[in-house]
């Protein structure tokens, strides 16, 4: 579904990339690792349109999205929950959810505001509150519905569970297991190896910008050396 | 802020705006009429103002230009002859949006203090404009003619009737402009303003929802100025100047900027001030001035916030 391939990509003269390797399939649950500062985020950025990539490809079913605009990726059906979440706090949730919803990609059974509140509950009793009075975990669960409903083919979670309470986490990644259930492919940045391990397929580990591990998390917790060098584990 | 504070405040308005004729006619001064005539217009001004301002985080510095703009085509059809006010009015929306589609791909380019200024060039280049075109009055100005003329369906050379023009164009607006916001259109452009980059990320072109904003906000100008010059039976170049602009956002500040009704509050407390405290001393803006910045620091959400909170308190 997606391939990078020899992605670079810099910030002005600071190069941060230097030959990121990523490949997801269809309904695949895939993870990127690697220290603070590696260039994960920046990974997600250059897939996303956020920043031009100097030099690689990333194919999106057959289709080489580098550096085209970041809404014409979106449309092309990349959804992204970014890193720090980024509701649009002065909409209510439902404007959350109606303003970005569609469905481009024809999907079959797309994502209705009904079906995201039967998926989120919590976010249900909330419905006409405005973004910014949402808690974290609320405030997540919107970041994640707000992408579900652009139906994309691949969604994408810029660290998942970041500063969120545990039960909060758990159920983040009840959702994503569901979410993968349904046949969504994910790619997803997080510091919590233990549930990525549960979730994912395949584990893609950078660091300082470059692709340096790949493999399936049986594979990773063969290799203990692997952990502790790149993932402090 | 309670909203059913908010419909009444703006219901009682409206009601007392309808009956300004009624007191004019038996006060027999004429001067009401004209003075809340001219708070109608320049309330459409402003929510067109607001739409892009309020809702769309665009602070236009030139946003008079556009009611320049309306009110030459008017004056420019009449001048020639042309008073089909069939014609005169659907121009002036029109040749406002060429003007506002132009203006905009050149302005929304740019963010923040560099967008405020060239919106302001912008319309100073429409005031020099004016100024220039000694054909129809340079500096002067231009009288009109003749009041758009409508046939037999309408006499808008009669005050009353061009009074309850105004202000059914005034319900118009605000009904448009709240149809517009609640829309998917408006939650997008509010979800721009909040943040252009995430907006993109879900896949929407956000210059393209801006730069239609910014056109619906000039067209709406645009026939804000249509109706001005039928109002004051003249047009001249000042009716752009940078200060008419400098004026709108105060109206919008003042009466609740992103709240759908707080600009018609604004222009109708802004031309009220202005007359009330213009009657008291030449240099009535000293007065204002800190009067303004009373709201600004003290009345969030402008007046319509502060009275519509207000009377939930109490109520």
């Amino acid at each position: 579904m997606l391939e990078v391939r020899h992605l670079e990509t810099s910030y002005g003269s600071s190069q941060v990339l230097y030959g990121i390797e990523l490949h997801i399939g269809v309904g695949q649950v895939v993870t990127l690792m690697g220290r603070n500062g590696m260039g994960k985020t920046t990974t997600i950025k250059s897939i996303c349109g956020m920043v031009a990539p100097q030099a690689g490809s990333i194919i999106l079913e057959g289709q080489d999205i580098a550096g085209l605009p970041s809404h014409t990726i979106a449309r092309a059906g990349i959804g992204l929950v970014p890193e720090g979440r980024q509701i649009f706090p002065n909409l209510t949730v439902k404007e959350n959810l109606v303003a970005t919803a569609h469905n481009l990609a024809g999907s079959p059974n797309p994502w209705t505001i009904d079906r995201v509140l039967d998926f989120f509950p919590s976010l249900a009793s909330r419905i006409n509150g405005m973004g910014n009075e949402l808690s974290g975990g609320e405030q997540q669960m919107l970041a994640i519905g707000r992408a579900i409903m652009t139906n994309p083919k691949l969604l994408i979670l810029d660290e998942a569970t970041e500063g969120l309470a545990p039960q909060i986490r758990a159920d983040i990644w009840l959702s994503l297991a569901e979410l993968k259930s349904e046949g969504q492919a994910i790619l997803v940045i997080d510091k919590n190896l233990a549930a990525l391990n549960r979730i994912a397929d395949q584990h893609f580990i950078i660091e300082k910008g470059v692709s340096v591990w790949s493999g399936t998390p049986k594979e990773l917790d063969a290799e203990p050396k692997i952990k502790e060098r790149y993932l402090g584990v | 802020m309670g909203n059913r504070a908010q419909i009444l405040i703006v219901g009682t308005i409206f009601l007392g705006l309808a009956l300004v004729p009624l007191f004019a006619e038996l006060t027999q001064t004429p001067f009401y009429l004209d003075l809340a005539r001219r708070m109608m217009i320049l309330a459409i001004g402003a929510l067109s103002l607001n739409l892009i301002m309020g809702y769309g985080g665009l602070i236009s510095f030139g946003h008079a230009a556009y009611i320049g703009i309306g009110a030459y085509t008017v004056g420019i059809c009449a001048e020639h002859e042309l008073v089909s006010g069939f014609i005169q009015w659907p121009l002036a929306i029109l040749v406002s949006g060429v003007f506002a589609i132009i203006f905009g791909l050149i302005s929304l380019r740019t963010r923040g203090v560099y967008f405020i200024m060239i919106t302001l060039a912008l319309a100073q280049m429409m005031y020099f404009l004016g100024v220039s075109l000694d054909r129809y009055g340079g500096d002067d100005g231009l009288p009109l003619i003749e009041r758009s003329n409508f046939g037999a369906l309408v006499d808008i050379s009669n005050n009353v009737t061009l009074y309850f023009i105004v202000l059914g164009a005034l319900v118009l607006s605000l009904f448009f402009c709240k149809r517009l916001i609640n829309s998917r259109f408006g939650m997008v452009l509010q979800g721009t303003r909040s943040n252009e980059t995430r907006m993109k990320t879900i896949g929407f072109p956000t210059l393209r929802y801006q730069l239609t904003a910014f056109v619906i906000a000039g067209m709406m100008a645009g026939f804000a100025g249509a109706l001005l010059a039928n109002h004051t039976d003249f047009i001249n170049p000042d009716m752009m100047h940078w200060t008419r602009s400098g004026d709108l956002i105060i109206m919008v500040l003042l009466g609740g900027m992103g709240s759908l009704a707080g600009p018609v509050v604004g222009a109708l407390a802004f031309i009220l001030l202005e007359e009330l405290l213009s009657g008291v001393t030449e240099y009535w803006q000293l007065i204002f001035g800190p009067f303004l910045i009373l709201v600004v620091l003290f009345a969030r959400g402008g007046l319509l916030g502060f009275f519509a909170d207000k009377e939930q308190r109490d109520g």
